[in-house]
């Protein structure tokens, strides 16, 4: 496909003349979601879901969030010099987005982060076949399986029922994972007040907005330690090993993310109950997609892209590895930089 | 296995003590016979199958993923039963079967042909998720490290009753996985095992430091004084059921050591010894080196033998000839010791001999003045003390001769420069303080000299059978090795986590006889050197 091109901003639709989710500050850019890797500040036009330009804003402040905000809702097509767009759920979190463009009689859809599992904070997954897919690879190896969100929730209640005087603080980046924790456990019967670290208020605010309950939610920052007994604070995850977490009741630190499958990962972030609970596709999701698309070619913008390409291969699919720099391994790094930007 | 798998994985990432005690307490309360005492066997060290090795599973995991996503995620993973456990993927998708009890898998290993092995463990693989594989593959290759000591396990046990760890031990010797008659003793049940006449081991007693203790309100007259030998402390142990060398944690030593074996079988007497495993140059202790030789193989050579023939210096009696001595004052054991050591004159026994004096001016002199190898200082008992299991504070004290050391845990390693740059050479140690979260090891000090070639090939090989985390080229390992470090002063400094630098730090001995627990703390440490 010779109108879709890796430039040092971003992907950019040439005819379009517009970038996916750019790096740097462009004319006009197309955002899939709300995390701060792909949601940059200062783009002139900016085309998202009316979620994602909600969650911009809040994030960045209406003045950065873009001096034009286009929303466009899931399915609704819009065109650009030729170019046909639409928006299709990603599964990711709330608003998350495949890029779905059409030129010419052919199709490329980038999906950005995107997940096959259940979430009840967001839309699920829809596949949209096309010729071009650009896929993501951060969860790109096959160790890497997602086991059932709800087993992961079993596990940190029934810790609870263990241990009922000890705080279980859970670390959670705060758009997306920190909702679909909460959604999580008000599934599965749930209903005591969960408590928030203060970073991680506004984002549930804004989510009860997109008509998506969360129950009872109190800010742990003011409120007294023995309150906490026994409860669930949610907290970003830079602050579970620090003295935040450290002031609590007894804490039990959790990190809710897919990198705990890895017992070396999680002991080195000195995590005592690791939930591994992802809003990435894992590895089997990943294969499953790209060939669910009938994509007879697949791009990878980022991740473990060596071992997809190769499995892909095996499947008579090819692929290529863009390296765009620029995107981060959530889970590691966003959520740190998200919590320092609102703690400083 | 599920329960277990889980048991396994909690107590792997908490660092705390009492949590590791509760999570074992649930499980033993949760889990029925025979699988939780299979699973205390697990954890005590008590199971191991011959005919699993490594190279089997990577066979097996082989057979159905692709070589070279394989190897990149083994890479990634760095564990080899973890990769394998989490790669596996069932012949059938979610079938309908719990993956196998733990009895089940603990038995059926026992009975299975070798070449068998592969086809009945990629059986149970599929029908399992994957913690419960990662715990049937670290079974199987018993490399089963689940972050509690066998120690910790049974103190977990005996809460769960109303028994003490010590109680415990005064059994354990005498029963089998899967401890059913312990588990039915402990829930009130059955009445305690008998061991009969099983060789059982008899927890020890142990002294305290005399730092800090005021020795002009003790009467030389209540006191009796002894060396403390530079050896491991040990239990001899003849009963019409077998001999066993123990160590005071309680760990069989008896195969390092055939030579005091076969002294005990041909003992006419049936008899608990307390004393001083020593290895003889003549009638001297040798460097403490030499035992450490002897500790390191498994079966030493005939030659090792001969070169380095062991020797115990006796401290006490606790049994005589079915008479428990326990409860009797140490003047009326040390009759006994005695006694019923001019009747039977053991070959490679020694009495530790009592030291006379007036005073305690007279015996810091001596203690000052013994500069044997083998005397790491003197020990002070009362009269009148009887053998109490642990550490009463009162009746027995250490008092050292060089003050200058401290008895650190290993918590990081790095490895070294030049020649050594294939070995873990550069060990960060710790002491024990009193933390926000419970007990905790704080770094005080780096140690990169002090042991012998020998010494070296075992730390390396320690290191790497014991990380726990690598952070690029430091190894953070498990906090299980005793390190006796030797310095030439401590000072205090603001640079260091702890607010204590040592200099010239130097490995003085690898401590394996002592369990990380007992190391030094860190307040004690200040209010010593400071
Ligand atoms: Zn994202
Ligand atoms: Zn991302």
């Amino acid at each position: 496909m010779d109108w879709l091109a890796p430039e040092p901003e971003g992907l950019f639709c040439i005819p379009g003349g517009f970038y996916i989710d750019p790096l740097r500050p462009v004319a006009c850019a197309v955002i899939s979601h709300g995390h701060s890797d792909h949601a940059r500040p200062g783009h002139r036009r900016v085309i998202a879901t009316p979620e994602t330009l909600a969650i911009m804003r809040l994030r960045m402040g209406d003045d950065r969030a873009g001096d034009v905000q286009q929303p466009l809702a899931y399915g609704e097509e819009i065109t650009i010099n030729g170019v046909t767009l639409r928006l299709a759920p990603a599964g990711h979190v709330a608003g998350s987005a495949q890029i779905v463009m059409d030129y010419e009689g052919q199709r490329a859809v980038v999906s950005g982060d995107y997940k096959r599992a259940p979430d009840p904070t967001c839309e699920p997954f829809q596949v949209v076949p096309c010729d071009l897919f650009v896929t993501e690879a951060t969860f790109a190896l096959p160790v890497f399986r997602h086991p059932d969100p709800a087993h992961e929730i079993a596990k940190l209640l029934h810790n609870l029922r263990l241990f009922p005087d000890r705080t279980h603080v859970v670390g959670c980046y705060a758009l997306g994972k920190c909702q679909r924790l909460i959604a999580l456990l008000r599934q599965s019967g749930y209903d005591r007040p969960v408590w928030l670290h203060g970073a991680l208020i506004s984002m549930c605010a804004l989510y009860e907005t997109f008509g998506i309950p969360l129950g009872e939610l109190k800010q742990a920052t003011v409120a007294e330690k023995a309150e906490l007994r026994g409860g669930i604070v949610l907290a970003p995850p830079s602050a579970i090993a620090d003295r935040w977490a450290r002031r609590l009741a007894d804490p039990v630190v959790c990190l809710a993310s897919g990198w705990m499958q890895v017992r070396q990962r999680a002991k080195a972030r000195g995590v005592e109950l690791p939930l591994i609970i992802s809003d990435h596709a894992d590895w089997d999701a990943l294969l499953k997609t790209c060939e669910e698309t009938g994509a007879s070619e697949v791009w990878v913008t980022h991740g473990r892209e060596e071992a997809l390409i190769h499995a892909l291969g095996l499947r008579g699919i090819k692929g290529r590895a863009l390296r765009l720099v620029g995107y981060e391994e959530e889970d590691e790094t966003e959520s740190e930089t998200e919590a320092d930007e609102v703690t400083a | 296995m599920i329960a277990f798998a889980a048991l396994l994985e909690r107590l792997a990432f908490t660092p705390s003590r009492n949590t590791k005690i509760a999570l074992l307490k649930n499980y033993f309360a949760e889990t029925p016979d025979p699988d939780r005492g299979y699973a205390l066997a697990a954890m005590a060290g008590a199971l191991s199958f011959t005919a699993a090795k490594p190279a089997m599973l990577r066979a097996l995991a082989m057979e159905r993923t692709d070589p070279e996503l394989f190897a990149w995620s083994y890479d990634y993973v760095g564990d080899l039963a973890e990769t394998v456990a989490l790669i596996w993927r069932g012949r059938a998708e979610r079938p309908n079967s719990l993956p196998p009890g733990l009895a089940e898998v603990v038995e059926a290993l026992k009975t299975t042909p070798k070449a068998d092995l592969p086809e009945l463990v990629a059986g149970w693989l599929d029908i399992s998720d994957s913690s419960s594989r990662y715990a049937i593959l670290k079974l199987i290759t018993g490399s089963l490290r689940v972050g509690a000591s066998a120690r910790l396990a049974k103190t977990a046990l005996a809460e769960s009753g109303s028994v003490t760890p010590d109680e415990i031990e005064e059994v354990w010797h005498g029963l089998e996985p899967p401890y059913t008659p312990l588990f039915a003793w402990i829930s009130g049940h059955a009445p305690r095992p008998d061991p009969k006449d099983a060789p059982v081991f008899r927890p020890p007693m142990l002294a305290q430091s005399l730092e800090g203790v005021d020795l002009t309100t003790f009467n030389p007259s209540d006191w009796r004084a002894e060396w403390k030998w530079d050896g491991i402390r040990a239990q001899l142990v003849k009963t019409l059921g077998g001999e066993r060398v123990y160590t005071r944690t309680a760990e069989d030593i008896g195969h390092a050591f055939p030579d005091l074996l076969e002294i005990l079988t041909d003992l006419d007497s049936h008899v608990v010894l307390d004393g001083e495993l020593l290895v003889m140059q003549g009638d001297e202790p040798a460097p403490f080196a030499d035992l450490q030789q002897r500790l390191n193989r498994k079966s030493p050579a005939r030659t090792m033998l001969r070169d380095r023939p062991a020797g115990v210096r006796l401290y006490d009696i606790l049994f005589e000839d079915g008479e428990d001595l326990r409860n009797l004052p140490f003047d009326a054991r040390r009759k006994r010791l005695e006694t019923w050591f001019a009747r039977l004159s053991p070959p490679r026994m020694t009495l530790s001999e009592l030291i006379p004096f007036e005073n305690f001016s007279e015996l810091a002199a001596l203690r000052e003045s013994a500069r044997s190898e083998g005397i790491e200082g003197l020990m002070l008992k009362r009269a009148d003390s009887p053998y109490v299991p642990g550490r009463p504070r009162g009746p027995w004290w250490k008092w050292k001769r060089e003050p200058l050391t401290v008895d650190a845990v290993m918590m990081y390693a790095q490895r070294g420069h030049g020649k050594r740059s294939s070995f873990y050479s550069d060990y960060t140690f710790g002491l024990w303080r009193e933390g926000e979260n419970g007990r905790e090891l704080v770094p005080i000090g780096k140690a990169y000299s002090g042991f012998t070639d020998e010494e070296l090939k075992f730390l390396d090989r320690w290191v790497r059978a014991h990380t726990t985390a690598r952070f690029g080229p430091v190894r953070e390992v498990e906090q299980g090795l005793v390190l006796e470090i030797a310095f030439d002063a401590a000072q205090y400094s603001k640079r260091h986590k702890s607010g204590v630098a040592l200099r010239f730090p130097r490995v003085a001995r690898i401590r394996t006889d002592k369990p990380a627990a007992e190391a030094d703390e860190l307040d004690e440490f200040v209010r010593t050197f400071l």
